[in-house]
């Protein structure tokens, strides 16, 4: 992969502060306002980003919307506090008053200097491009067509179709009193398909969708569109023959793929820095220690090509990395952002990210997989006499402090005498994060990442991530269903 | 606050904003055009551990057009309610609106549907609080919390106040606009015994800052939320009845409304297809909105679609008495519009409240749930399961806390097999419940 360093901050100085009479240059006196008496460290993080979303419902495309977003977010930070204030004027002005009243957190102390900034050097770990100008309006209207007709030819039972296609171009260009100065240009695009599926008076929804850093016109290329129709036609029948589910203790074998937010739930949230500096995560202070079965190895990775949750620099501007989260079953690192690494002595680990200019950075995941192990998936199905099979999710959720985390299957399965039997209803599986990772028992040689749907929730700000792991076994885990 | 926030000004400059969108999206070719805007201003102070933590300084706009061609459609949003932003967003929804395809369900709603009577609501109560008024309730908040006997340490507590318009125009000549504020205070708590950490909150939520509880009343409430969760443990799986908090029971209310929503219908995405007219509920149990309540955290005169809004009554005496509609999802399902575009505002409940004491009594032995986890509600089919936390009851009296485990049924069963409502009721947000006992749900813990 090539450097476009100096690329990236021309193309990104172009389109974020030329139309405010900014420039490179200029942006040392904007920090300045921020960096007041007391102010240890001050960024300045600009965006603009263009978003474009088509739906396609009864066979026609009949809504389409376009959104365009952008300003300046000014972060003082003085010891543990934080001031934040932001604009969507981008310009001198702008900069002046956002940075005055983000200083004013404190208001004694020495005023320190801004560092000149020395432009970061990071891999590209997608193509800097506007993925929304690869293919005409006619051509993404022809791909959900596509998409409503190969799911309609499906199955009879096909009552209700639709289909969306979503791409953001997105510009940021940090700076930071440290000297920091980074730019990126990230390009995320999506195609879903959702259906529901009517027989013998049952009704059930399946559905399918990804994406990932590239341009639209992969998704066509790919031949998506019919793909994932196939895909959600498959998962709503499957549910139409769906059974009650289960409810008790029992094994669970959870599917290689999107499973992983297991990860993302269970281990992911309580990893992240700012949780373990105040304590509030059940695995702070467990440096080194066994927190999970051996043979578990988890990584948070921003540095996969083209993934929906990788990034080339963070928020901050901190170059995207791969951090081993944890190696062999033992606790190895966390996921820091700049205040919290400096809080805790350690460095940052390219994990700081915001949904926009409008919103604080946090400590939050990228791609968060479990490397593969060296089980037959078969061997591991084979091995549970009474179980689930669980091989799609729609979400899940954690409390970081007793470590409780939930997520639910969309897509599972009985296991009966080591065999798949009758499909289940969808129901929730409930665990102790560090319990459940010590109760992994088989992992497969199936690892895969998934097609690029994720959305993490935290504090109200959402960013997109992904997730991977190989097919995994944990001999105990609680399923809600109805059936005793 | 330390940013000026001129309401009446703001309020002028987006209803001319408005205007210029229509103007404008009419002179380059829309038949018709919707536009809706606004702009928020707010402070957001967090301390932790007896110190400031964050200071936000929040300022949003927004505008979003639609045009309509023919039966055509295109939409446009910019976060600058800018001159030059509304015109590059009219022309964006224009050029969008040529590639779309015709939708004979779509336009505005009629002329004849627009609201005529905008009342002031009595919604909107500023709060002139400096930062250090706001650090020091935040502060005091906190300190309250933490002078528990048991609590460990803060998570923070947070206080956010803030202030807004928006407005909603379109060219049938209509254009409503309506001020509004917001206060909170809440505070985050963890607790630990030898089996671990646990964390719970409270909060308080008002329109005018004058109904909040006071600061210290939040600390200790979220005090006693956190000790109580200590020392719990799996409940035996079975079934057996459940009775939701308020906070949750407003949550099942909250499924219901979105099974009877107008789009979830037309798209056959909901178990409350074709049911207009069943027995859903207890035939003591009604339910409907009162959008035009003075000073509720919902209330508003018009619709998102301009549509004068109306006391609506969805369930009535047990029966599916009206869908929530929208113009468009009227259309789609050959009726008419409710008034609901945005949604329902203010539900409120009509059943005879029984104490929190009499509840329990009744249910004998079952789980008290006070907190869900997960997204585990099938709108489609109806069916839930849901990760819970809360306390174990036996002989109509909570023993001990509960925690890791689901609870798991179907929500037209759960809604037939409602056999009360609590007296203790949460005014908090825009649904006013109590309690809800459901007779019977399959508990799943160890």
């Amino acid at each position: 992969m090539t450097s476009q360093t100096h690329d990236m901050l021309a193309d990104a100085s172009d389109l974020l502060l030329t139309p405010g009479g900014l420039d490179l240059a200029a942006l040392d006196a904007g920090l300045g306002h921020a960096m007041g008496q007391g102010i240890d460290y001050a960024d300045l993080y600009f965006q603009r980003s263009w978003h474009e979303g088509w739906v396609l419902e009864d066979g026609e495309v009949k809504e389409a919307s376009y959104n365009i977003d952008g300003g300046v977010g000014v972060r003082a930070l003085a010891g543990e506090k934080t001031g934040f204030a932001y604009s969507n004027q981008i310009s001198a002005d702008a900069l002046a008053e956002t940075g005055r009243t983000a200083a004013g957190i404190v208001r004694t102390g020495a005023r320190q200097r801004v560092a000149p900034g020395v432009a970061t050097t990071s891999a590209a770990r997608y193509a800097g491009i506007d993925p929304l100008s690869g293919l005409s309006a006619e051509d993404k209207i022809a791909m959900l067509k596509l998409a409503d007709r190969v799911a309609r030819a499906a199955d009879p039972s096909v009552a209700q179709v639709s289909a969306s296609l979503s791409g953001v171009h997105e510009v940021v260009l940090v700076r930071a009193s440290d000297g920091t100065l980074a730019a990126d240009i990230r390009p995320l695009v999506r195609f879903n398909v959702s259906v529901i599926a009517v027989k013998n008076g049952r009704r059930e929804r399946g559905s399918a969708g990804g994406g990932g850093r590239f341009p639209m016109s992969r998704l066509r290329d790919d031949n998506v569109a019919e793909r994932y129709a196939k895909e959600a036609v498959r998962q709503a029948l499957v549910n139409l023959e769906a059974v009650d589910a289960p409810a008790g203790q029992m094994p669970v074998v959870l599917g290689p793929g999107w499973p992983g937010i297991l990860l993302h739930e269970a281990v992911g949230h309580g990893l992240e820095g700012d949780f373990n500096r105040k304590g509030s995560s059940a695995f702070a202070g467990r440096m080194g220690e066994r927190v999970a079965s051996k043979g578990v190895t988890v990584v948070d990775d921003a540095t996969l090509a083209d993934r929906r949750g990788s990034m080339s620099v963070d928020d901050e501007g901190t170059p995207g990395q791969c951090t081993p989260l944890i190696e062999d079953g033992i606790l190895t690192g966390y996921m820091q952002d700049k205040l919290n690494a400096r809080l805790m002595g350690m460095a940052p680990t390219g994990n700081a990210r915001r949904e926009s200019f409008a919103h604080l950075p946090m400590p939050r995941m990228t791609n968060t997989y479990m490397r593969a192990g060296s089980d037959d998936p078969a061997d591991i199905l084979k091995s549970v006499s009474r179980g689930i099979y669980a091989v799609s999710f729609g979400g899940g959720q954690v409390d970081i402090t007793s470590g409780k985390f939930v997520f639910s299957a969309s897509e599972a399965y009985l296991i009966e005498d080591g065999k798949i039997t009758a499909p289940v209803k969808g129901a929730t599986l409930i665990g102790n994060g560090p319990e459940a990772m010590g109760r992994v028992s088989m992992i497969g040689h199936d690892m895969e990442l998934d097609t690029g749907i994720g959305v993490c929730g935290k504090e109200g700000q959402g960013v997109p991530v992904g997730v991977g792991q190989p097919t995994l076994k944990l001999d105990e885990l609680t399923v809600g269903g109805t059936q005793s | 606050m330390t940013q000026a926030f001129d309401a009446a000004a703001q309020q002028a400059l987006l209803e001319s904003r408005a205007r210029m969108a229509l103007d404008l999206a009419r002179q380059l070719g829309a038949e018709a055009c919707e536009v809706g805007a606004s702009v928020d201003q707010g402070v957001g102070v967090s301390v932790r551990e007896g110190e400031v933590e964050t200071v936000e300084l929040s300022r949003d706009q927004g505008i979003a057009v639609t045009v309509y061609v023919g039966q055509r459609k295109g939409s446009a949003s910019s976060s600058d309610a800018g001159e030059a932003s509304v015109r590059a967003v009219v022309e964006k929804a224009l050029a969008i609106a040529r590639h779309t395809g015709e939708d004979p369900a779509s336009g505005l709603a009629e002329a004849a549907l627009m609201a005529t009577e905008l009342p002031d609501l009595d919604v909107h109560h500023p709060w002139p609080l400096s930062i250090d008024e706001a650090t020091e309730l935040a502060l005091r908040c906190e300190a309250a919390g933490r002078g528990v006997t048991g609590i460990k340490s803060s998570d923070g507590a947070s206080l956010s106040s803030g202030e807004g318009v928006r407005v909603y125009a379109n060219s049938h000549g209509f254009l409503g606009s309506q001020r509004g504020s917001r206060h909170s205070l809440s505070c985050l708590l963890i607790a630990e015994d030898e089996n671990g950490m646990q964390r719970d909150y409270d909060y308080t939520s008002a329109r005018d800052p004058r109904d909040l509880l006071a600061a210290e009343a939040v600390g200790e409430s979220a005090a006693q939320h956190t000790l109580s969760r200590l020392g719990g443990r799996r409940p035996a799986t079975g079934r057996m009845p459940v009775l939701f908090d308020p906070t949750l029971a407003s949550g099942l209310v909250g499924h219901l409304m979105s099974a009877i929503a107008g789009g979830a219908l037309f798209r056959e995405a909901s178990f409350l297809c074709d049911r207009l007219g069943d027995p859903l509920f207890p035939k003591w149990f009604s339910l409907g909105e009162r959008p035009m309540e003075v000073g509720a955290m919902a209330s508003s005169p018009f619709d998102n679609d301009g549509v004068q809004t109306r006391d609506n009554v969805f369930i009535r005496d047990g029966r599916l008495a009206s869908y929530m509609l929208s113009a468009y999802s009227a259309r789609r399902l050959g009726l008419q519009t409710t008034g609901n575009a945005g949604g329902a505002r203010n539900l409120r409940i009509s059943a005879p409240l029984e104490s929190r004491e009499a509840l329990l009594e009744r249910m004998g032995r079952g789980v008290l749930v006070t907190e869900l986890m997960g997204q585990g509600v099938n709108g489609v089919t109806g069916d839930y399961s849901r990760g819970a936390a809360g306390f174990w009851v036996e002989d109509g009296k909570i023993q001990h806390p509960v925690e890791e485990f689901t609870i798991a049924g179907n929500l037209e069963t759960m809604f037939q097999g409602l056999v009360g409502v609590g007296s203790d009721t949460d005014t908090r947000g825009s649904i006013h419940t109590g309690s809800w006992l459901i007779d019977e749900m399959m508990v799943a813990g160890g």
